[in-house]
């Protein structure tokens, strides 16, 4: 079973400019029974190396599809993609043969699940499930993969990692799991890791510890991060830049701090404003009303506007464009303006 | 682990004197022996009192089971009414159900984890409608129809196998046993399969294996295989205690002396020792193959601890 290949180096040219990775006008849809789910509609991001893009969102706003469909992980079918490329160094991975795409997978994009324990395969030990990485793509043998294994652990920061190689994920806690996930996306170095959620299933002490070590293995190894998830609390300490999602597209994107500051959407306003603070303890808390729409039929023009305060007529009909107001940022709404001022 | 084994094994035991204690009691209680042995004819009154006498029928039940249980510990398993020892019957019998089983058994892993992994991985498409209708087929036609079907068309007409299996019982000989003794377990096997492989193809671990970039075939042949196969071990474990005693009418087709064929000998002439003893051995060989299997679902899945 052991294959020997070794991972191609990546034919692309790479001038210093172009991002690691270019997602443009990506849609994705799903065919099932009840009729078309279009659950990525035209996304646009980049990110590159050393930089950590948060890609937030409400579930179901297509964070986590966008993600898989970079990674190619989709079931495809009953997944598809009519549209949209994805670039990796500049070569468009969705033209590429499966083959190609597969040894990049792991080897120089890598992903991290929410669920550790559900995502590691129960009856496997940790050790030859990491060490499956070394055996799969350098072609190491089982022994030196074991030995490579330990080091990932201790990397990891696991305590007695060479005493626990051998066991199995539930023997784990859930913080000890996740950080052997984190190590098994590491394995190879890859130059781009993909996040997603990493942090919901675990405590809240322990959701720190994992974050901060995520980023110090991020700056370590200069990779780029795309770190999806729907707790701003932990994007404010480690990303550079956001992408807000609703309904399959990104409605704002924005350096950190300015987004936190001065929203320009009203979704992301809203989404904001319903953090719990001290300083309104015994308020009712905010919540955006409604409920996300249904992606097998988005609302006609904004998608957001049966929900949003500020709707006009011209939301109802019009799909707004991603405005761009700044450096590196951007907003679909048609009233961008009134909502950063206001 | 030590502990749980000698904790199955203690179980077992009442068990297995319930099972023979009841096997003992339908074949000597209900029936005449003695009137068996003389067939038709009825025996002699005095001739009869003496056999009785001789085979301890005049004392109670229970202490002729005792007496037969203590025989069966010495190796002894009493003689069947034409003279003949029951463990010398059991000596030529076995081996060749023995053989019979393994060629079910291996056809029924092949075959059936087989078509159970292709239909799973294509729920819903035209292969697996194809296995779900052509197992339910096997299912729902008694294996003497399929057995005289396949040994008429495939034995005699077409003349591809052996109708029948020789006296030395040569492994190419059973293939057409085999298959038709297979039959029925192997589309259990399919379905168990199928049903197991379709749940975790979609599970998260199959997503990250995936992720990992591993190969397809490494994919499925390591990481889903080795997670859906642990509800059919546990299948097959059971089924070769099944197979063993189920070839009663199998081996009546093809006319292959073994376990079966003389069971059914034992049961038409009212053999008393005969049918007995050899169900003695069946109910040990399903208590050893639960056990195993038992002990073998720790060993594939290690959430599971004994203690």
């Amino acid at each position: 079973m052991t294959s020997t290949e070794k991972t191609p180096a990546v034919p692309a040219p790479r001038d210093a400019d172009s991002p690691l990775l270019q997602v443009r006008d990506l849609h994705v849809e799903f065919h099932t029974r009840d009729g078309v789910v279009k659950a990525v509609n035209g996304v646009n991001y980049s990110v590159s190396a050393g930089e950590t893009l948060a890609v937030l969102g409400e579930s179901g706003s297509g964070k986590s599809v966008t993600a898989q469909a970079v990674m190619g992980i989709l079931d495809m079918p009953p997944a598809k993609i009519p549209r949209g490329e994805i670039r990796f160094r500049g070569q468009d991975m969705l033209t590429m043969s499966g083959e190609a795409r597969r040894k990049l997978r792991g080897a120089k994009i890598a992903m991290i699940f929410q669920d550790a324990l559900s995502s590691l395969n129960p009856v496997l030990s940790v050790g030859y499930q990491l060490g499956e990485m070394f055996r799969v793509h350098q072609g190491l043998s089982k022994k030196a993969a074991l030995a490579r294994a330990v080091e990932l652990m201790d990397k990891v920061k696991i305590p007695a990692a060479k005493n626990r190689v051998h066991d199995f994920p539930h023997q784990f806690s859930g913080g000890m799991r996740q950080r052997i996930m984190i190590a098994m996306a590491l394995a190879l170095e890859p130059e781009l890791i993909i996040a997603d959620e990493p942090t919901t299933a675990l405590d809240v002490t322990v959701q720190a510890q994992v974050m901060d070590l995520l980023a110090e293995l991020q700056r370590e190894f200069h990779m780029g991060l795309i770190l999806i998830t729907h707790d701003l609390g932990v994007v404010a300490d480690v990303a550079d830049k956001i992408a807000v999602m609703y309904a399959g597209r990104i409605v704002e994107t924005a350096p950190v701090h300015e987004l936190y500051k001065n929203p320009a959407h009203p979704y992301t306003r809203g989404l904001l404003d319903s953090i719990p603070r001290l300083d309104q303890k015994g308020q009712e808390l905010y919540a955006i009303k409604g409920l996300p729409p249904n992606l097998l039929h988005v609302p006609q023009g904004c998608a957001f506007h049966p929900r949003c305060p500020k709707a006009q007529d011209i939301c109802r009909t019009d799909a707004p464009a991603l405005h761009t107001l700044g450096e590196g940022r951007r907003s679909a709404c048609h009233f961008w303006k009134e909502t950063v001022h206001g | 682990m030590g502990r749980y084994v000698i904790r199955r094994l203690l179980q077992m035991v009442p068990v297995f004197i319930g099972t023979t204690f009841l096997i003992f009691v339908m074949v000597y209680a209900l029936g005449d022996p003695v009137a068996a042995m003389f067939g038709d004819r009825a025996p002699d009154p005095a001739t009869a009192a003496q056999i009785r006498e001789s085979l301890h029928l005049n004392d109670p039940l229970w202490s002729q089971y005792l007496q037969y249980m203590a025989g069966i510990f010495r190796g002894d398993f009493g003689t069947a009414f034409n003279g003949t020892p029951v463990s010398e019957l059991m000596g030529s019998a076995f081996p060749n159900t023995i053989k019979l089983t393994l060629v079910a058994f291996a056809i029924e892993v092949v075959v059936g984890v087989g078509l159970g992994v292709v239909a799973g991985m294509r729920r819903g498409r035209f292969v697996d409608t194809g296995v779900l209708v052509f197992t339910l087929l096997v299912i729902s036609i008694p294996t003497f129809v399929t057995g005289y079907l396949l040994q008429y068309f495939i034995g005699v007409k077409l003349a591809w196998a052996a109708p029948a299996v020789s006296v030395d019982v040569h492994i190419g000989e059973l293939l057409l046993p085999g298959i038709v003794l297979a039959g029925v377990s192997l589309a259990y096997v399919a379905r168990l399969t199928r049903t197991s492989i379709a749940e975790n193809i979609r599970s998260d671990y199959i997503r990250t294996a995936t992720a990992k970039g591993l190969p397809r075939r490494r994919v499925v042949g390591v990481h889903l295989l080795r997670n859906s196969l642990i509800p059919v071990i546990t299948f097959l474990g059971t089924d070769i205690g099944a197979l063993m005693g189920g070839a009663i009418v199998t081996e009546r087709i093809f006319n292959i002396q073994g376990v079966g064929y003389q069971l059914y000998q034992g049961i038409l002439r009212q053999n008393a020792p005969t049918v007995v003893g050899f169900v003695t051995i069946l109910v040990v060989v399903f208590l050893a193959a639960n056990l195993i299997v038992d002990l073998l679902y720790a060993v594939l899945d290690p959430r599971i601890r004994y203690a």
